[in-house]
């Protein structure tokens, strides 16, 4: 079994992580409306959910972790300066998924990338972010396995 | 400035305590990324790792992303009540 592989700490970050989650997914749910959606209302279903997966996947993990607390505050400052410039986010980063990565080698160059990809990433030494790297990879990993079953589950009904 | 910090880094790096630390931690990272563990080499050089990870990240990110367009979707072509059935199952699961 997965828990075999995973500390006891990250078991109850998952189950955290499913409950936060599913919560927030029933309440997306009751938001639908009956009226057939255009695309700006899907675009925004979008968003609602992948922005749901990240709060409850830093909330589950809390404030012990830099990233989490990076994440968190990033989210809370969206919110508060009311980000509507989401679509070009989500654009941007589907061109940044696009390019090729940096012609830079060595540790520097892929740290220097890597601080951009964990949260909070810029302002921590190379130690601590490797550290990072490695819890950030850990809590991604269970948030695509949960998901999954969650989707597998509402497809198979 | 950061590229003052970035060369002071690198020189770091190269002499300081730190890089058993990093050595070790690279190798936990190696552990957990799928490519270079199915490799089976236990020789993967520092750079390598990290930027498998990266790229390992990045695949992680799409998948989200992609993940929730699928919720987002299911959610809207399944009818409201089951959605909330098969939702509510899955929590008590």
């Amino acid at each position: 079994m997965n828990s075999k592989r995973f500390s006891p700490t990250s078991s109850t970050i998952k189950s955290r992580f499913t409950r936060r989650f599913l919560r927030a997914l029933l309440k997306i749910n009751r938001q639908r409306t009956r009226t057939p959606s255009s695309p700006m209302e899907i675009c925004q279903r979008y968003l609602k959910v992948k922005l749901a997966a990240d709060v409850s996947m830093a909330s589950a993990v809390g404030s012990r972790r830099a990233w989490s607390r990076a994440m968190l505050a990033k989210i809370r400052h969206g919110v508060r300066t009311g980000s509507m410039c989401s679509l070009t986010m989500m654009r941007k980063r589907k061109i940044y998924h696009r390019k090729k990565s940096t012609k830079e080698v060595g540790i520097v160059g892929n740290a220097k990338v890597l601080r951009k990809l964990v949260p909070g990433g810029e302002a921590m030494d190379t130690c601590s972010l490797l550290d990072e790297t490695f819890h950030y990879i850990k809590c991604l990993s269970t948030q695509v396995k949960v998901m999954t079953r969650i989707a597998d589950q509402i497809c198979s009904t | 400035m950061s590229s003052r910090r970035s060369r002071s880094m690198q020189s770091g790096a190269s002499r300081n305590i730190t890089d058993d630390q990093i050595t070790d931690l690279v190798s936990k990272l190696q552990q957990l990324i799928p490519e270079i563990r199915n490799r089976r080499s236990d020789k993967a050089s520092a750079s390598k790792v990290l930027q498998e990870t990266c790229n390992y990240i990045r695949s992680l990110h799409r998948e989200v992303d992609d993940l929730s367009d699928r919720l987002s979707n299911l959610l809207a072509t399944t009818d409201s009540d089951s959605a909330q059935a098969a939702i509510i199952r899955s929590l008590l699961m």
